[in-house]
């Protein structure tokens, strides 16, 4: 039982943590391009031609 | 792209020898590398920035990228908002042609490239790209000018994009299935735990049950707001959908494990419902996603054709200005090629118009002055002044516009075959569980907490999850299979409506026909005068000039001079009308003359609107498929005859109004006969409203493609008959998975009312018939490939 009240919470933690996560991508529009996203990691960047202001 | 090679090859891998070398399309032998100035340009400003890695990695159709011929007559700065008290301005662009993401990187880097720009990103589903620079608002001009260059087209992003887009309802499903699938599996964790636990002290039982009753019901409540919501709107108009018998059971199976946690019983059924929950938004997210794709493509369609318009101030002036600012008596310029937005009349002098989308005339008409233009004729001579005589929203375009909606509504209370099925199911699944409630009660003499878990265990097991996403999933391949193949399927129960058609009815000018005119070929005309004359053409935006370019792409002549409504003129050759070119010969409409010199013999350019290249194979494939096919034309007796000879379309009417096509349709629907209409113009819109279902073939006028259920997105009509055909097969797929579902229940019923059912094996029989259900489904997109 002992475990129980340790495991259990530590547990439900976790799951909680992760759909926290979820929730905040989904504020953060990271589900409104998919297929951007899909493609988008195969190209790389130019470096810029001046350095920012 | 540290890696990027310093050099450029000279042929990218992917193009053949003879394709230009931006957009891929095909170039005359001995043209160059271009098949415009316009691409040669943009090649160079792309290896000017040294991007040229976007052409190893672009997917884009050939031809797509070409940059139009003049920069956008759209003053963007208009559209741009000042952001930190004016220091820096933003723009939002719907970009065409964003198709890929090499795309997406070439945009996204040459903007970047430019010192003032701040942020530049493209979306690649949404065809939106925001660009930030630091600067006045002027700048968008030169940015969106920019963009143009590279060969795609832009237009400020509307409030219908936006609406496409930004899917506050897709979000809340999101969002439920987020907490819905964590809320079944953590109760799942807890669940799996009492099922095999059989030496479980009743203690640690009762902890578990209070456990997953904590869990469960936050999630129960959250996640499944969607369907209450949906279930309660129903019932308030008086009727039950699938979403109320979704509802009913996952709150009874809830209520009946809480009554279960109190009296500490063997089993909670938690677990069934948040899982039920779970697979359910799963399926609508699904089925949310593919639809939003579809009409995200629409609102762009529609948002490249809505534009702005050059109205002439009192000064003499022209202005762009938004078509929704323009009142009654206001001056218009109208461009030659360009579209009337508007109901006018003529100023002075007289228009040559291309009326096929309001009338069906496949031939260009003259207008007099002062005499009333229709609004959606195109302008095929010169540039003139319109006088308008109807705001936008007074006008026919709008009036007819309204009709729509109202044709869309009475379409709304097309019953689906989902909510027929839930009728029937609805009212006998809920008399099993209540007569299992008074059997075991009652007849058995049990307590009423126990007679509750058979009663319960039936109405879930029953599982609304089959009979739920049996039709939903089917939808969702075939949609999904039909947009990729270009076919955009605009309203839910469309493949339905489509599945049943035994007729088609077609337009001719525009469906039939590509709806714009193209070179007749001509064996005696001498190929070099072509090539010639297609140089000079290349410099116009008349639509004849534009046609005969297209027939020969090559690279614009320089210094050429138009003269405006009578040709183009280039040192001693000219290209125009017959009395330009100095040839005597009758004024015909759709006709250029060729002349290189004044002594040279002069050349005749013929040009007709022909039959799309798939047209009768595409009305052959539709009778194969068992739909008898007529032909509605506003056109002409003979050149409707000859289409439907061609085409091989057995009846035919020509010199039709939009109110006889509209009335045809009536009559074969009080026949008894579904009709599926074909068309594209302003003269289709009611008979495609009214139709059973109907389509718009590409490059419909926008008013033909809001009415329309399918808007066929590829060039050509094959893809009319295939939609048919997976439409059956969704169809035949939709139904086979209700009788499936139906018959479990068959098997899992009787079992479930003798108490024998376990929440073990609710679950497993939630998940089998599911997944059944899901792979049946997914039969219609394998089927579809050829």
């Amino acid at each position: 039982m002992t475990a129980l009240t340790l495991l259990v919470p530590l547990a439900l933690g976790f799951g909680l943590l992760a759909l926290l996560g979820f929730v905040w991508t989904l504020r953060s529009g990271q589900y409104e391009d998919l297929d951007g996203a899909a493609s988008r990691i195969l190209f790389d960047d130019l470096p810029r031609k001046e350095p920012r202001r | 792209m540290t890696a990027l090679p310093a050099t450029l090859e000279p042929a990218e891998p992917g193009l053949s020898a003879a394709g230009c070398a931006h957009c891929g399309a095909p170039v005359a032998p001995g043209a160059g590398r271009f098949c415009c100035t316009g691409c040669e340009g943009a090649h160079a400003l792309i290896a000017g920035l040294g991007l040229e890695a976007f052409y190893r990695r672009r997917e884009t159709a050939s031809g797509e990228l070409r940059p139009a011929d003049a920069p956008p007559a759209i003053r963007f700065a208009t559209h741009a908002r000042p952001e930190r008290g004016g220091e820096e301005h933003s723009l939002d662009l719907m970009v065409s042609g964003l198709t890929c993401g090499a795309c997406v990187w070439l945009l996204e880097q040459a903007l970047a490239a430019e010192p003032d720009v701040l942020r530049a990103r493209a979306g690649l589903s949404t065809r939106r790209l925001s660009i930030t620079w630091r600067g006045p608002a002027e700048r968008a001009d030169a940015l969106a000018a920019l963009v143009a260059r590279l060969g795609f087209h832009v237009v400020p992003w509307s409030p219908a994009c936006l609406r496409a887009a930004e899917d506050a309802e897709g979000q809340a499903l999101l969002r439920a299935l987020g907490i819905a699938a964590f809320g079944s599996m953590n109760v799942m964790l807890v669940s799996v735990a009492v099922w095999v636990g059989t030496d479980m002290g009743e203690g640690t039982r009762s902890l578990m049950h209070w456990l997953a009753a904590l869990i469960a019901l936050p999630t129960v409540l959250v996640a499944g707001m969607p369907f209450y919501r949906s279930a309660w709107s129903a019932i308030r108009a008086g009727r039950v959908n699938m979403d109320f018998a979704i509802s009913l059971g996952v709150l009874a199976t809830t209520a009946m494990s809480l009554s279960e946690t109190l009296r500490n019983g063997p089993y909670t059924w938690f677990d069934g419902a948040t899982a039920l929950l779970a697979v359910l938004l799963a399926g609508r997210v699904l089925d949310r996603g593919a639809r939003r794709r579809v009409r995200q493509v629409c609102a762009e369609l529609l948002a490249l054709q809505s534009g702005e318009v050059a109205l002439l101030t009192s000064t003499g002036e022209t202005r762009t200005v938004p078509v929704e600012s323009i009142h009654p008596g206001d001056r218009l310029l109208i461009a030659a090629g360009e579209r009337l937005r508007l109901d006018g009349v003529l100023e002075s002098g007289e228009a040559l118009l291309d009326t096929s989308a309001s009338t069906g005339e496949s031939l260009p008409r003259r207008f007099a002055a002062d005499a009333p233009l229709p609004a959606g004729a195109v302008n095929m001579g010169s540039a003139f002044v319109l006088r308008v005589t109807a705001a936008a929203k007074d006008g026919s375009l709008a009036a007819m516009a309204r009709l729509l909606e109202q044709a869309e509504q009475a379409r709304g209370r097309y019953v689906s075959i989902a909510d027929r099925a839930a009728r029937l199911y609805v009212p006998v699944v809920h008399t099993v569980a209540a007569a299992t409630f008074l059997g075991w009660w009652l007849g058995v003499g049990v307590s009423w907490q126990e007679a509750l878990v058979p009663a319960v265990a039936a109405l879930i097991i029953t599982c609304p999850c089959a009979l739920a996403i049996a039709v939903p999933a089917v939808q969702v391949v075939a949609v999904g299979s039909l947009f990729r193949r270009g076919v955009l399927v605009t309203s839910p129960t469309a493949l339905e409506r489509l599945a049943a058609c035994d007729h088609a009815v077609l337009d001719k000018t525009g469906t039939l026909t590509m709806g714009r005119p193209e070179l007749l070929p001509d064996p005696s005309r001498p190929p070099e005068a072509l090539a010639a004359a297609a140089a000079l053409a290349a410099n116009s935006r008349h639509p004849l000039a534009r046609a005969l370019a297209r027939a020969c792409p090559v690279p614009a002549a320089p210094g050429v001079e138009e003269i405006p409504g009578q040709g183009l003129r280039h040192g001693a050759a000219r290209l125009g009308s017959a009395a330009f070119c100095g040839v005597e010969a009758p004024e015909e409409s759709l006709i250029l003359w060729f002349r290189e010199g004044p002594d040279a013999a002069p050349v005749a350019f013929r040009f007709a609107d022909r039959l799309r290249p798939d047209a009768a194979e595409a009305v052959a494939a539709l009778h194969r498929l068992g739909l008898s096919t007529e032909l509605l034309s506003g056109d002409g007796a003979p050149a409707v005859a000859e289409a439907a000879q061609a085409t091989g379309i057995g009846s035919w009417q020509a010199r039709v109004t939009p109110e006889d096509k509209a009335e045809r349709i009536r009559a074969l629907c009080a026949e008894g006969k579904r009709p599926l209409m074909l068309g594209d113009g302003i003269n289709d819109a009611a008979a495609l409203s009214l139709a059973h279902a109907s389509a718009s073939p590409a490059g419909a006028t926008d008013l033909a493609q809001s009415a329309a259920d399918l808007v066929l997105q590829a060039e050509g009509l094959s893809a009319l008959p295939a939609a048919v055909a997976t439409a059956r097969r969704a169809q035949q797929a939709a139904r086979q998975n209700i009788g499936f579902s139906l018959a479990y229940n068959v098997v899992a019923v009787p079992a479930a009312m003798l108490g024998l059912a376990t929440p073990l094996i609710a679950a497993l029989v939630m998940a089998s018939s599911s997944i059944i259900v899901i792979l049946n489904a997914l039969r219609v997109s394998r089927e579809a490939r050829p």
